[in-house]
This record gives structure tokens, sequence and C-alpha cells, in this order.
């Protein structure tokens, strides 16, 4: 039986009634049509899915819709939106950080929450933080790189 | 793949949860930070008929100190473990062994209570807890009762937890100053699940270690702790140590790894979880 929910999505109020088996992900693509939320292997393993839900980033797959009732979701639409990542998106452009493009959205995601918990990660840190996303093209180097000159950047500006 | 259909409820309070569980029975299932039961659903591994979403009872979210002990709540997550200043500085062991459970995301959504009631044999947190002689607390339609983490893995996915109960904290004793702690293990990736991995703790006098505790994952159907190593190394003697795990240990063989293998990479974390508790002290 379909269940009413009400959460945030990128600052706008949603309601809607959702099939509990639904999750986040497919709720955000198939019924908000938010596609940057990109979906692969459904059960946790790739990252692809990655949202924030009440700040802290999740797998999409990983949470039924329902379990967003009253909950803030933001999604790569919104963090792009509000400019908060222009920078890291410009560093990965840069550095050649994406090619096809299904893992980024998950990537920027857990960059930009492994930059807010630690401004100035060493590329272990990088590598060891970004494991749960997988990118079957650019071989991380370059992710990790852009990662890391988006920390520099930012310490630079804060000075 | 997607999930095959299910209804779901939040209940409010554990009563109403075990009030719940207790009249679907066998149809139910508890869910808490999901990390684990959702990959289940998904893949068809599952097909409950109710999930009873446990994941907001904010009462079992908590991690408190006593004298001697450390408290933890069922639904406290794994960030949470991994960010705890209490933690750091009450049982270390717990902040080395959380960094490798799963990966940022899924720490963000995992739970304690999940991880132990989920009783995979090459999880951190169960062998942490028989590191630890940790006692876990369960509530359910008979009442509450409290199990020794030793007696509380009993298999590949087998726990303790009678149908309709409910895990709702553990409680870990005989902290102290004099406590010592060694994490190791050895995996393909970061945040994948041990193919071999030993959580160690220990009381720390001057000249030696005692009431030595390892505990290793990965090995076989549950922890297992190795008693006749232990005692080496309280002993001081590495080598008949590392010499006893091949009594202690009989390790499964995988596509991972095979038995032989997992014995030599045991004999090696030994040497590592051990070398750390000296590190500790220096
Ligand atoms: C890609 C990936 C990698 C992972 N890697 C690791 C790893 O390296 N190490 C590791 O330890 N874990 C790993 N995990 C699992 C993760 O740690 C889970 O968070 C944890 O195992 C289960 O916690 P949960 O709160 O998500 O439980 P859920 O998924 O909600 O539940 C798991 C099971 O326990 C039951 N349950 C949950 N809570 C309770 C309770 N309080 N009382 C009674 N029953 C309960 C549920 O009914 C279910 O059967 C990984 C998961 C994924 C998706
Ligand atoms: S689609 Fe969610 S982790 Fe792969
Ligand atoms: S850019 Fe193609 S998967 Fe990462």
């Amino acid at each position: 039986m379909n269940q009413p929910i009400r959460l945030t999505v990128n600052g706008e109020l949603v309601t809607a009634a959702v099939a509990p088996r639904q999750h986040l992900a497919d709720f955000l693509r198939e019924t908000l049509g938010l596609t940057g939320t990109h979906i692969g292997c459904e059960h946790g393993v790739c990252g692809a899915c990655s949202v924030r839900l009440d700040g802290a980033v999740v797998r999409g797959c990983l949470v039924y819709a329902v379990q967003a009732d009253g909950a803030r979701v933001d999604t790569i639409e919104g963090v792009s939106d509000s400019g908060e990542i222009a920078d890291l998106q410009a560093a990965f452009a840069t550095r050649n950080a994406l090619q096809c493009g299904y893992c980024t959205p998950g990537m920027l995601l857990a960059a930009q929450e492994l930059l807010l918990v630690n401004a100035a990660p060493d590329r272990e840190t990088i590598r060891d933080r970004l494991s749960g996303n997988y990118c079957r093209c650019t071989g991380y180097h370059a992710i990790v790189d852009a990662v890391e000159a988006t920390a520099r950047a930012r310490a630079e500006a804060k000075r | 793949m997607k999930s095959a259909a299910f209804d779901y409820v939040r209940p409010g309070t554990l009563e109403q949860a075990l009030q719940i569980l207790s009249e679907r029975a066998e149809g139910a299932r508890v869910l808490a930070g999901g990390q684990s039961l959702a990959p289940a659903l998904n893949l068809r591994l599952a097909a409950p008929e109710l999930l009873v979403d446990i994941g907001g009872l904010a009462q079992f979210r908590y991690i408190e100190e006593g004298a001697d002990a450390l408290r933890i709540g069922a639904l406290t997550r794994h960030v949470d473990v991994e960010r705890s200043e209490i933690v750091a500085r009450r049982c270390p062991l717990l902040s080395r062994a959380i960094a490798h459970v799963a990966h940022p995301a899924i720490r963000n959504r995992g739970t304690l209570g999940g991880s132990l009631a989920l009783a995979d044999p090459a999880a951190e947190l169960p062998a942490c807890m028989l590191a630890l002689d940790a006692v876990i607390h369960v509530a359910g339609p008979g009442g509450e009762r409290r199990i020794a983490a030793r007696d509380f893995f009993q298999g590949v996915f087998e726990t303790a937890l009678r149908p309709g109960e409910v895990l709702t904290g553990v409680e870990i004793g005989g902290l102290g100053p004099d406590r010592t702690y060694g994490f190791a293990e050895l995996s393909r990736r970061r945040g994948d699940f041990a193919i071999v991995g030993l959580a160690l703790a220990a009381r720390r006098s001057s000249t030696a270690l005692s009431d030595v505790r390892l505990a290793f994952f990965g090995v076989a159907d549950r922890p297992v702790l190795a008693r006749a190593a232990a005692s080496a190394l309280g002993a001081g003697d590495m080598s008949a140590a590392r010499a006893a795990l091949a009594t202690d240990l009989k390790p499964v063989s995988d596509a991972q790894a095979s038995s032989a293998m997992r014995l030599h990479l045991a004999g090696v974390l030994l040497e590592r979880a051990f070398n750390e508790t000296l590190e500790a002290s220096a």
C-alpha cells in the first residue's frame, strides 16, 4: 500500500505517496525527475546513487523513500545550483577527473563531505574516503588530484 | 534489482515495535540502518512482508561512559562511534575498528545494533565485542536479557536473538588506564569485509600483557577467541603465540584465500596488533 511522505528536496517541500519498496534514488529520478542521482548496482557497492539525507551523504539505493518522510534531501542538482561545490566541479573538469560522468555526482558529494570534515586530507586519506565510490573510467588518479587541488585552493582562499 | 513489495511501519516506541513484532511473527523484520537489509531485499535474498523501522528510536542512539564502563545504544550509527571523543578516550579499539567498516556513506546510516544482530563472520564489530568481553542487551516479549558476546554469536548470520527480540545496546566493562588494544585487518580494498582480521584487548603492566583476548574474524562461521595464542602472548612469547594459532584456528577456505593462507595471515596480523600495543605504551 502506498504511504504518504513529506520531505524537503533541494529546499522545496515535496509531498507524495510512495510504495514502501521504492528506494530514494528511484523516487528522486522517477517521480521528481532529478536524474543527476545515478543508479548502478542497487546494493550499496558503487556509490553512484549518493545523496545527502539530513546533511549526511548516504546511498540512495539503501534508503527507502518512506524512510525519508520528514527529512531534508539534497541531490547533486541542489548542491550544484547552490554553488557550494562550484570550485570542486571546476577542478574535476580541469583535471579530467570525469569521462563518462556516471560516477561524478556521487564522487562530488563524497569528496565535498570529506573536505567538510577534513580540510587538508592527504592523498591516502582521499583514496580511503572515496573507496566506496566506483569509477570505471578515470583510474581515480585524476579524481584524487582534483580533490587535493580543491583542498589547497580553499586553504589558500582562507588566508 | 528492486526489492519485492513490503509493508512498512515506523513505531514510535520500543514497546510498540515489540508488540508489532510479536503479532506479525515470521513475516516481520527489524529495519535499523538498512545497510545490510536493503541490499538483501534489493537482491531478493529476503522478502519479508513487513519492515519494522526502529531507526528513529532516538533513545537507543547514545554513547555513555561510567566509571569503568562504556554503554552504546543499538541505534548508534557507525559514524557516531567514529567521531566519538568518549570512544576514542575510553575504548580506542572501537575507533580503530570502525574505520574499517564499509565506507563513509554506509557508516552514516549503519548501526552498531544492526551489525551485531546481522553477525557477519567477517565483520569487525562482533569481533571487537568478543575481544572486549562485552555484554549485549536485548528486549523481547519475555522481558530483557543480557547475553555475553561469547554466547551471542552462534554461526553465519546466527545469533542468540530469539524471534521478536530487539537488540537494545551493549555494555563494555572493565575499562581503565591499564587497558591496551590492537587492531589489524586485511581486505582487498579499504572498506571491504575482512579476509582475516584481529581485535586484541589486554591489560598492560610495566613488564607484560595480561588478560589477553584475541578475537579473530573472517576465519570461521563466527568471531573466535584464540586462547592458546593469547596465553603465550601473556607469557611474552610471540613465536609460541604464532605457533599456537594453528591449534586455535581452523580457518575456512574460499575464493578469497585458502585455509593455510588465512592461518599465515593471522600470524602476520598477530604481530601487527601486538606491535600496536607497544606503540600505544611508548
Ligand atoms: C558495500 C557495503 C560494504 C560493507 N562493508 C562492511 C564491512 O566491511 N564491515 C562490516 O561490519 N559491515 C559492512 N557493511 C554492513 C554495514 O556495516 C551495516 O551497517 C551493518 O552490518 C548492519 O547495520 P544496519 O543498522 O544497517 O542494519 P540493517 O541492515 O537495518 O539490519 C541488518 C539485520 O539485523 C537486524 N537488526 C538490525 N538492528 C537490529 C536490532 N537492534 N535488533 C534486532 N535485529 C536487528 C535486521 O532485521 C537485519 O536482519 C557493508 C555494507 C555495504 C552495503
Ligand atoms: S546504486 Fe546505490 S550504491 Fe550502487
Ligand atoms: S567517469 Fe565514467 S565512471 Fe567515473
